[in-house]
């Protein structure tokens, strides 16, 4: 597997830029974060300011290259200091709380958003010309609208005009989280809004990348001759056409995950849902360095692990892939 | 963004800095040739243009009027897109604020084109090892999440203008564009009229200056488009969490306001509304643009009804010479 061991060195690269970055950019930006941070804390001894530093991760002391290894060493044993707006929780207890809210939704909504949009891409690439087809650029216009403006028109609509469903936080708040029934209907039931905004905005772009592909790909010869053997409909709609035509999509898929976080990350916030994105953001507003640099760094490696695995399904959807021995 | 190319003839592409009359002749040429919904798309861009260059000299109120009262006041004959809770006018404020957000949005895209442009044409035609670590530091560049970035980049001066704002937004933006034009010029390089230069003699500057790039106008366009209309969405969502100048109206920092005035609580729909939808229409022009240029350069996309039915079935016309689009070749 010559392509994928080609990707896993592109992503261990990846996976250093990502925590070098966040090393560098408290280091190179201007104004001191420490000294925001201890003006929250007044008439302190220097012992203690000491400690502090160390204990919310700002290895100041050393050489540049031994804070390197420092931070590194924090980085693998998943020590990303302490927030200092939630003092004393360390950064990577809230990161555990919330990141699974954003995972389940954040993850279903585009694997859906993914899945619906081929298919829908697929059929409007075949019946070019059809309904679907002119209707797309409609949907593909959703993608120009900011995230966050769908997430409020739908609130304004649905939950505030209509009352249909809930919104703000991920669940009605009260019940005891965990696995009983009331707490997963409502977390359902809080979550349709934000997930149905994500697939709006996403599922055209799948869609007219796939149906583009798909013009292309059936008018190759070998789908007329398949066509004039006799085979079904179906059979070279989608063994043949998009089969083949599906492999952009794929790759795509890795490289438009990052896009597809961006914007639900602005859309958490619009939701007040409990997710990472709102976090981050909260995180940002009371100048909480150490939260904000550990959940880039959480959202990278997720971003990053995401588009391993797509390529992964690349590499077993395209044999060209694993056979390219070249880099 | 679509991988189709776009090739003029070296020859008319050569001939286009010639004299102004023909200059103006070959625009108009270009102008009746693009789809409509390129000619769309280029209308409502060139309003918002015009906004951006007028807008604030027309604002009928000063956009950071305020009055005593306390509720935003609904769209009505004095107010045509209502105001504010402090009694700000909203059509002032987008007229005003329109355009910083253009701004923002077309120099990000000139700065990160331009960048686009060096490393795309310098991987593509240098190759080797010069290829390896630009494509390489391109891909990390490109998947490493730009909002996360730019907020954490942001977290440290949150309150920094527009200019840290297209620094920044350059910063990340490029890749996408240098990745589909390095692509391209690895297709071109081996092309006769490529070799020909070469083997005349032409430095590699010249080579890269009028073979390659007036070979990939085209191509160079829809990635600026596309990085304006990253650059705006982006910017706008910046705006949006407050990290940016909020003393200097646009349309993000409008919508800051809305949201932090709670506006969708309060009901108040056109203080959220009309900057939202004016940002939408900028980003469906630019939109449509790009639809409009894959139209003009892969003709197969152009919805018509080639197809012809056959016993209940679609049948294509076989098509001479099949593109095969080997995206691995891209991907690479």
């Amino acid at each position: 597997m010559n392509f994928i061991a080609r990707r896993l060195a592109f992503y261990a690269v990846a996976v250093w830029a990502a925590v070098s970055i966040n090393f560098m950019i408290p280091r190179l930006m201007p104004g001191n974060a420490i000294d925001s941070v201890l003006g929250k804390f007044q008439n302190l001894t220097p012992a203690v300011v000491k400690s502090l530093e160390a204990e919310f991760g700002f290895h100041h002391q050393g050489s540049i290259f031994s804070q390197y290894i420092q931070y590194w060493n924090d980085v693998i044993h998943f020590n990303l200091g302490v927030s200092t707006s939630q003092y004393p929780t360390h950064v990577s207890t809230i990161i555990g709380q919330t990141l699974p809210w954003t995972l389940a939704l954040v993850g279903v909504a585009t694997v859906l958003s993914f899945t619906i949009g081929t298919l829908l891409g697929i059929v409007a690439g075949w019946r070019r010309g059809g309904w679907l087809d002119r209707v797309m650029p409609g949907l593909t216009l959703l993608q120009a609208m900011p995230y966050f403006f769908l997430a409020l028109l739908m609130i304004y609509l649905f939950a505030i005009k209509l009352k249909w469903l809930p919104y703000g936080q991920g669940y009605q708040l009260g019940l005891t989280e965990g696995f009983n029934l009331p707490f997963i209907s409502s977390a359902i039931t809080h979550s349709i809004l934000p997930a149905v905004t994500i697939i709006a905005t996403s599922i055209g772009g799948w869609m007219l990348q796939m149906r583009n592909v798909m013009l292309t790909t059936i008018s190759e010869d070998y789908i007329l001759v398949a066509q004039a053997k006799g085979v079904s409909t179906r059979r070279v709609m989608f063994t043949y056409g998009a089969r083949n035509a599906i492999l952009p999509n794929i790759a795509g898929f890795a490289l438009s995950l990052g896009f597809v976080v961006a914007g639900a990350l602005v859309m958490e916030i619009v939701f007040s849902y409990p997710g990472i994105g709102l976090t981050l953001y909260n995180a940002v507003t009371s100048n909480d360095y150490p939260l904000t640099q550990g959940i880039f760094l959480v959202i990278s490696l997720a971003v990053l692990t995401a588009s391993l695995l797509a390529d992964v399904a690349y590499a077993f959807a395209d044999p060209r892939a694993r056979s390219r021995s070249a880099f | 963004m679509s991988t189709a190319t776009l090739t003029p003839s070296p020859t008319r592409a050569a001939t286009l800095g010639g004299r102004p009359l023909a200059l103006l002749r070959s625009v108009l040429a270009t102008w009746r040739r693009l789809p409509l919904k390129a000619k769309i798309g280029i209308a409502i861009l060139g309003f918002f243009i015009l906004v951006a260059i007028f807008g604030p000299a027309l604002a009928p109120y000063n956009p950071n009027a305020t009055s005593t009262q306390a509720v935003p006041e609904a769209p009505n004959i004095h107010h045509l897109f209502g105001t504010d809770s402090s009694g700000g006018d909203i059509l002032s404020q987008m007229l005003t604020g329109t355009r910083s957000t253009v701004i923002v949005g077309l120099v990000t895209g000139i700065i990160a084109t331009t960048l686009s442009v060096l490393v795309g044409i310098a991987a593509g035609y240098l190759g080797g090892y010069a290829d390896e670590g630009l494509s390489l530091f391109s891909n990390v560049v490109l998947v490493l999440p730009a909002l996360p970035l730019l907020i954490v980049i942001l977290a440290y001066e949150p309150h920094a203008g527009s200019l840290a704002t297209i620094i920044a937004l350059s910063a990340v933006g490029w890749p996408w564009g240098a990745r589909v034009i390095r692509a391209q010029t690895m297709s071109l390089r081996n092309r006769d009229f490529v070799l020909a230069a070469r083997e005349v003699g032409e430095p590699a500057w010249r080579i890269i200056v009028f073979e390659l790039m007036p070979n990939q106008i085209g191509l160079i366009a829809a990635s600026f488009v596309g990085t304006v209309l990253y650059a705006i969405l982006t910017s706008v969502a910046l705006a949006f969490l407050g990290l940016t100048d909020l003393s200097i109206w646009s349309l993000g920092v409008m919508l800051y306001w809305a949201q932090s005035g709670s506006a969708v609580e309060l009901g108040a729909w056109w203080w959220y509304l009309f900057p939202g939808m004016a940002v939408a229409f900028l980003g469906m022009s630019l939109v449509l643009i790009n639809f409009g240029l894959d139209e003009l350069s892969n003709p197969r996309l152009r919805s018509s009804r080639s197809l012809r039915k056959l016993g209940r079935r679609n049948w294509r016309p076989a098509d001479p010479t099949p593109v095969i689009l080997d995206y691995a070749e891209l991907n690479r």
